[in-house]
């Protein structure tokens, strides 16, 4: 998706009856990072001016919107995204140690991207998978109920992709 | 799909789709898709279901429906018309359950549900443990229905709600129902909903929002996600009914991005209800309009906060704002209309109200809180899942008999409820019935549901901790005592589970935890210090041991304790040996030893080893064990007994009390104290009130002073008006007095009753570990 070809008006949605124009455009601001981030990964720089541009939203509040909320990154992000789950019910089942094994083996922190790009290491509040803990997602896939030996063969698994 | 023009046409379609769909004699199965049983791998059950029913030529409806509950289980499924419920499904299962339940009728013994690889296992769903003590309204159709498949919802009864309101009823009239309900919102504060709804209609202006929260951002929770993802035509039939009430025109819902399946479930059910033509213009022939549009959030747990989550909605850094205007007031809400903001459990319970009346809601649950509540059971339980249960069921009922029991048949520790901003509630509360009230009464509160089981193995410091550090880093920075305190709160909180913990650390974190309750701006800073002070109201004993014995008993919390190998477990592998990156596990000929000067407590040998044989204790306990020769087990009943008090002493020794009278001679007074061994009688008045004592060094006094004890009277040698002491007063600040005052018996009195007399070598037998030990071996 181009950022010239963002539709203010379709996905503002049913809204749009009510709304002025900045209303419309500041309202698609978030859905617009959603869709550059989806293509690129991330959320470039010439990518935001643009954005800027054509919303006609100061640069500075883009990136003061955009860098507020976590889930939207300025920069590149591995092949891979592993994301491990860090929810109570997680926590109390023994996530920080799957988190260990991923830093361990990947040589990366939480948070860090491996240099070769393969690989981002991440954790998250709670995917809403508590039955399933500690929980994983690869690349929005859930891998749930990890005991040590899994987290291993998770760990080759994904070293292969 | 064609487009329904008046209330007739859908009752007409839901009459014939109650008839069509789900026909008794077609054998059906319904399959569990929720996210939690497509990770454990419902996609290759179902495509082998389909396989073999295909090759056998069968007539097989296959049900793919939301969560059922039982997530810990999954992939589960329901085979009908037998009601047989399996569990932990795999492909290979699929060709004898088709050949057992849906031709033969019966059950297929190793897919079944049983408690554990004893007990019998338990057929239909009905019966087993986890089910049998649910009631289910928001989750009515969850695990009944294709929550991608309209016409499962109305053939199940969905929409009739809608279909009775614009029908037959006022706008007013739903409301006033609702009020009546008493439904209270699910989200958390339990402000009732019908309140809500008549502030914002009685708000100024023509255009409403109806706002649906479904940024869940809670760790622990996820019944909001099951109803997005397996329900979705209830949620938008709540918000119809809500719009319909305070006439609104537009909808929102804002769902987490981290729900993928929910976002899509949701958009694809919209675009089903508009085409039906049950959302959108002239809905159902009536000048009723209304559309949803679904907004996605962006992983900031603050926007679940009704301000915050209105800027995020706007296009702004979700910040939240000062409260009045409220969301429903003019100029509070989304751009500035009134909005009714309620969450996604809440609009799911509408429909069910209006459908069978505000009596009916109300003859569930508790008088305060009626209705159920969706808890996310979740935690050391044996059944982790979503359970649907009325209000006013007891924590007990909740932990014992839906969840199965501890893992391990562990010892329970607490419960946390209410996520980040809930409390830890203690065993001593495990028969509290749980509704709104009773939850914030013990010092937490519902939230939106999580609730999550601890057992032994959780130091509830660290939960403490990883609550707080979950607030502060999702504190959005605005307000200084979030910001700021959360942080400071944080750092003494790392500084107490590293083992530098400072005396008064407690006190402050009390007193900064008061301070943001007081001066933070939104909920999330108001209620981020509660998990720390809920944990220190009940558990203040680990705070304390962590602080002053550097001593973590759950043994999860590093750098903590003095590492020892128990020779007597140790079976000599060398794991430990091995597993330390600073050499501190030394080698001799037979036994292997924990070097203290290089140990930094890091626990990689403590995980390390097979079978238990590291042990973690407190310095105070290695120091005395390696001075006296004491065995730690004795330990245990040490530190019992410096916690008794004086009431403790007497009952585990009770002593006869021996008094006289006033004018009793001395003399006699020495023969009944020689008599019965003691050092010491006591004095009273007719009454049996306590008025003097006359001990050992009475006697000697009146040697010096050459009292005749043939003829005086104890009235004029005795000590008056003794110290006397509580029994609930500890041993350690009676031994402390007593030393203080130089005095050796202590009358302990109650309402004005002597119960029993102390002597300080009581005391100090009890105290003392080493006269103690002694003492235990005598007796």
């Amino acid at each position: 998706m181009k950022v010239a070809e963002i539709d203010v008006n379709e996905k503002i949605g049913n809204v749009r009856e009510i709304l002025t124009d900045t209303q419309k455009k500041r309202g698609i601001l978030i859905h617009a990072f959603q869709q550059i981030q989806k293509e690129h990964n991330y959320l470039p720089e010439e990518q935001l001016i643009l954005l800027s541009r054509k919303l006609d939203i100061p640069l500075s509040e883009v990136y003061s919107t955009a860098s507020f909320y976590k889930h939207f990154y300025f920069k590149p992000r591995g092949k891979n995204v592993v994301c491990v789950c860090a929810g109570t019910a997680c926590h109390v089942r023994g996530s920080h140690k799957v988190l260990e094994k991923f830093e361990e083996a990947f040589g990366v922190k939480e948070g860090e991207t491996t240099p070769d790009l393969a690989l981002t290491l991440e954790t998250v509040g709670c995917v809403g998978c508590c039955g399933l803990a500690p929980v994983v997602t690869v690349n929005e896939e859930v891998v749930g109920d990890l005991s040590v030996k899994r987290v291993d063969a998770l760990i080759k698994e994904v070293k292969g992709k | 799909m064609e487009r329904l023009k008046s209330i007739d046409d859908l009752k007409k379609l839901s009459d014939r789709l109650k008839d069509e769909t789900f026909r008794p004699e077609i054998p059906r199965v319904r399959l569990c898709s929720g996210t939690a049983c497509t990770a454990t791998g419902t996609p290759k059950v179902l495509s082998a279901m389909e396989e073999e029913a295909g090759k056998r030529g069968i007539n097989l409806d296959i049900v793919k429906t939301g969560c059922q509950g039982l997530c810990q289980k999954g992939p589960v499924m329901k085979v009908e018309p037998q009601g047989i419920f399996y569990q932990k499904l795999k492909p290979e299962h699929a060709k004898a359950i088709i050949s057992y339940t849906v031709l033969g009728n019966i059950p297929y013994r190793q897919s079944l549900y049983r408690d554990n690889i004893l007990s019998e296992p338990i057929p239909e769903m009905t019966d087993v443990p986890f089910y049998k003590k649910q009631l289910r309204i928001a989750l009515r159709n969850n695990g009944l229905i294709d929550p991608r498949n309209i016409y499962h919802y109305i053939a199940v009864g969905g929409y009739s709600a809608l279909e009775k309101a614009l029908g037959s009823m006022k706008p007013d009239e739903v409301l006033n129902e609702v009020d009546k309900a008493n439904l209270r919102g699910r989200g958390g504060a339990g402000f009732p909903a019908g309140k809500k709804w008549k502030h914002t209609k009685s708000a100024q202006g023509k255009t409403k929002l109806v706002i649906a929260n479904g940024d869940e951002g809670d760790p622990g929770a996820f019944m909001d996600r099951s109803v997005m993802e397996g329900d979705p035509h209830s949620l938008f039939e709540g918000m119809l009914l809500c719009a319909y009430a305070i006439g609104a025109d537009y909808g929102m819902i804002y769902v987490r991005h981290e729900y993928p399946l929910a976002v899509k479930n949701l958009t694809h059910a919209i675009n089903q209800a508009m085409e039906l033509g049950l959302l959108g213009k002239n809905i159902l022939g009536t000048n009723f309009n209304f559309t949803i549009d679904i907004r996605e959030g962006a992983g900031a747990f603050v926007c679940g906060e009704s301000t915050a989550l209105v800027a995020s909605v706007e296009g702004e850094r979700g910040f939240p704002r000062p409260r009045p205007p409220r969301l429903s007031e003019r100029g509070g809400g989304a751009w500035g209309y009134p909005s009714n903001l309620n969450n996604i459990e809440t609009y799911a319970c509408v429909p069910p109200i209006i459908e069978k009346g505000a009596d009916w809601f109300k003859s569930i649950g508790t008088a305060t809180s009626p209705g159920t509540k969706v808890f996310a059971l979740t935690g050391k339980v044996r059944n982790t899942g979503l359970v649907e249960v009325p209000m006013g069921m007891t924590l007990r009922e909740i932990i014992y008999d839906i969840g199965g029991g501890i893992m391990e048949d562990k010892k329970f520790k607490a419960i946390q409820t209410g996520g980040p901003s809930g409390g830890c509630i203690p065993a001593i509360h495990l028969d509290l019935p749980v509704d709104f009230d009773s939850l914030t009464k013990v010092g937490s509160m519902m939230g939106s549901g999580g609730m999550v089981v601890m057992d032994e193995d959780t130091c509830m410091v660290d939960v403490a901790k990883y609550f707080l550090s979950f607030t502060q880093s999702e504190s959005c920075g605005k307000c200084p005592p979030c910001r700021i305190g959360t942080f400071q709160m944080l750092q003494i909180l790392e500084n107490i589970t590293s083992g530098h913990g400072k005396h008064g650390d407690i006190e402050r974190l009390i007193d900064i935890g008061k301070l943001i309750q007081k001066g933070s701006l939104c909920g999330l800073g108001q209620s981020a210090p509660n998990p720390v002070l809920s944990t220190i109201k009940y558990f203040r004993n680990e705070y304390e041991e962590h602080i002053y014995d550097n001593h973590c008993r759950a043994n999860v919390c590093k750098g903590t304790g003095v590492f020892v190998i128990n020779q007597a477990e140790c079976i000599r592998c060398g794991l430990c040996k091995r597993a330390c990156s600073f050499d501190a596990v030394t080698e001799t000929r037979d036994i292997y030893h924990i070097d203290r000067a290089y140990c930094t407590q890091c626990k990689a040998c403590y995980q390390a080893c097979p079978v238990g044989a590291i042990k973690i204790r407190k310095h105070s306990v290695i120091k005395l064990e390696e001075q006296f020769r004491i065995p730690p087990e004795k330990f245990e009943i040490l530190e019992r007994r410096a916690k008794m008090t004086l009431r403790d002493v007497i009952k585990l020794k009770p002593a006869k009390i021996l008094t006289c009278k006033k004018d009793c001679k001395i003399a006699d007074a020495i023969t009944i104290m020689d008599g019965n061994n003691v050092g010491s009688i006591l004095v009273t008045d007719n009454n049996g009130e306590l008025i003097g004592i006359f001990t050992e060094r009475d006697i000697m006094h009146c040697f010096t002073k050459k009292i005749s004890v043939n003829d005086e009277i104890m009235g004029n040698v005795m000590t008056t008006k003794p110290i006397t002491l509580d029994p609930s007063i500890d041993i350690s600040i009676a031994v402390h007095l007593m030393s203080d005052k130089k005095i050796r018996h202590l009358p302990v009195i109650e309402d004005g009753k002597i119960i029993g007399m102390i002597s300080y070598r009581d005391l100090i037998s009890y105290l003392l570990p080493e006269v103690l030990y002694m003492a235990e071996d005598i007796y």
